[in-house]
């Protein structure tokens, strides 16, 4: 690691956890649950491994991010703000009359929104799509989607996890958020995918298996997932729901609601407690 | 008929014309879901290997992985029968393709009933309802294989989602190869004055057939062929409900929410007018040779004709 350090990592994803709770706290309504478990890797993502100009992102270029979970968009909005493709203060309007931060993804490529989802499982083919894309056009660009353990449940997904590895796309690589929460509870009891690192590794991909939250784990996957030749590379986060306040850490609840007042306060405190 | 007038599936047009069209547009990639030798993209398929992917039986896959290449700057052909890729695959038409604005070109074949001894789990007879609802997606249905050209030559050039409706079964041509297509603008292909039959796809002929049939009873029908059902020719539509006594529509599809209600819509809003829709009375088609299905299901010649008596003198 050169252009950043992990503290600097561990700092950017803390401040985009308080901006998420802000954002959905303001809105009224949207999931910070989610938004939470995956931040950290998103952050390694964008300020440690992604070739994106925040200036110019959509350079044809650029490597892609797909948000398959789609509902997971308050981390993807606070991450770009932070990388600075819009201004910050857009982010008060999340979900807001005439915003282009939708309530999920509205594609907006000079934002570096890349393209539209909510509808969960549908992001392994479209990022699929890109990188055969970029074989057929020459380019050397590679395509990132986060895929979470709820939206693995659609049967889509696996269609698209054959179709990497049938094309042996290396320039693939998926973020696993694995943070065992669904809408209706814990993923063991109502549709367990486990094992998913097997389900990967059947289905002939590279597989790393990570801390989800360990910035150091996180980076080192993503410098091993441009090694790997012939075959796509999934990064199993293990995370937590909630991840970053004691309140919201895994319980099913915090999945998709908006923070009260006081759950707001709570959450703040503990963010910024917890980086100074 | 005679003998020397060819008869060509507007599927088999689609793959000559697709593979013409590589040649001159290197951003033309092509997808199958398996069926690459019925929906005749093997053709394109043999000749720029490196632009074609297969992505086995999955149509949802297909469909998501055509708006990933789209998105990347290609003009994308997605193909598979019409059944998978309007139904099974319509969700991700919506939000991937259709939503974003792609530039995917879904031209799917074997349509209609016309599809014959697979029967009714293959014989999708509402994917004119289903693409015409999404907001921003085109809905173009050929009547033959000059008009399957000249809407794949607008197409490549055109930027946006577009579906195209092919069918299995050869048909006789209806136009020449001179035809020149135009979105939203429709073609009056018989003048007459009472009764006028609009139509769109393998009916085409019959309509016309059903019109001669009928002039030899005294009465004179007009037949449109409407290629574009959206953007569809509501200047046309309105002329024609103006000048003509009775309004039919003739469609190999149910008469819910297809090509009908289409001009339907368009009557109420601008010429009201009774329009009598032919078609699949919300009704599954069911396994037989083409004809057959046709004539069991009133769209032959001599089906339209009756309807049109029925409604003209009471009779049938």
């Amino acid at each position: 690691m050169t252009k950043i350090s992990v503290q600097e990592l561990q700092d950017i994803a803390q401040e985009s956890r308080e901006n998420i709770l802000k954002m959905v706290h303001k809105a009224g309504c949207g999931h910070f649950g989610g938004p939470f478990s995956m931040i950290d890797m998103m952050t390694a993502l964008y300020f440690y491994k992604l070739n994106l100009d925040p200036k110019n992102p959509s350079h044809e270029d650029r490597d892609r991010v797909i948000l398959s979970a789609g509902h997971c968009c308050a981390a993807l909005y606070a991450t770009l703000a932070k990388l600075g493709t819009f201004p910050e203060e857009e982010l008060w309007n999340f979900r807001q009359m005439g915003s282009p931060l939708q309530g999920h993804p509205k594609m907006k490529l000079e934002w570096g929104i890349e393209m539209s989802t909510g509808s969960l499982g549908q992001g392994m083919s479209i990022a699929n799509g890109m990188a055969l894309a970029a074989r057929v056009s020459g380019k050397k660009y590679r395509v990132y989607s986060f895929e979470t353990d709820g939206g693995t449940q659609e049967g889509m997904t696996w269609e698209g996890i054959m179709t990497a590895a049938h094309y042996r796309l290396d320039n693939r690589c998926v973020l696993f958020d694995l943070n065992n929460v669904q809408i209706d509870g814990y993923m063991s009891d109502v549709m367990n995918i486990q094992p998913i690192t097997e389900k990967f590794q059947a289905f002939n991909w590279h597989v790393i298996y990570i801390d989800g939250h360990d910035m150091r784990e996180i980076c080192d996957a993503l410098d091993e997932a441009e090694r790997v030749k012939e075959r796509p590379t999934a990064i199993i986060g293990k995370t937590v729901l909630g991840k970053g306040v004691s309140l919201f850490e895994n319980k099913p609840k915090y999945h998709g609601v908006a923070p009260s007042d006081e759950e707001l306060e709570i959450g703040l405190k503990e963010l910024r407690g917890g980086h100074e | 008929m005679s003998e020397e007038i060819k008869k060509v599936a507007t599927r088999q047009a689609y793959g000559e014309r697709l593979a013409e069209l590589g040649e001159r547009h290197p951003e033309i990639v092509v997808l199958d879901a398996d069926l690459s030798g019925s929906t005749k993209t093997a053709i394109f398929a043999k000749k720029f290997p490196k632009r074609f992917f297969n992505v086995g039986v999955a149509e949802q896959d297909l469909m998501g992985t055509a708006a990933g290449l789209a998105h990347s700057g290609h003009t994308v052909f997605a193909s598979t029968f019409t059944m998978f890729a309007t139904g099974r695959a319509w969700e991700i038409v919506r939000q991937s393709i259709c939503y974003p604005h792609l530039n995917v070109k879904i031209c799917s074949s074997h349509a209609g009933i016309t599809v014959g001894e697979d029967g009714a789990s293959h014989q999708v007879i509402e994917d004119i309802a289903l693409m015409r609802v999404i907001p921003g997606m085109k809905v173009f249905v050929p009547a033959d294989e000059h008009e399957t050209r000249a809407m794949m030559d607008f197409m490549v050039q055109d930027r946006g989602p577009t579906f195209m409706r092919l069918g299995r079964a050869n048909v006789d041509p209806i136009f020449d190869s001179s035809f020149k297509f135009e979105p939203g603008k429709g073609h009056v292909l018989r003048e007459g004055r009472e009764v006028c039959l609009f139509t769109t796809g393998y009916v085409t002929k019959a309509c016309l057939d059903a019109a001669e049939q009928l002039s030899e009873q005294g009465i004179e029908a007009s037949v449109v062929s409407l290629g574009s059902i959206k953007p569809i020719d509501s200047d046309l539509i309105a002329r024609m409900a103006k000048t003509h006594d009775h309004l039919f529509s003739v469609e190999e599809h149910t008469t819910v929410a297809g090509f009908g209600s289409a001009i339907a819509e368009v009557l109420t809003s601008k010429e009201p007018k009774i329009l009598h829709r032919l078609g699949l009375q919300d009704e599954f088609g069911q396994s037989g040779p083409a004809n057959e299905l046709l004539a069991h299901y009133g769209l032959d010649a001599e089906g339209i004709k009756k309807s049109v008596l029925k409604v003209t003198k009471g009779t049938a």
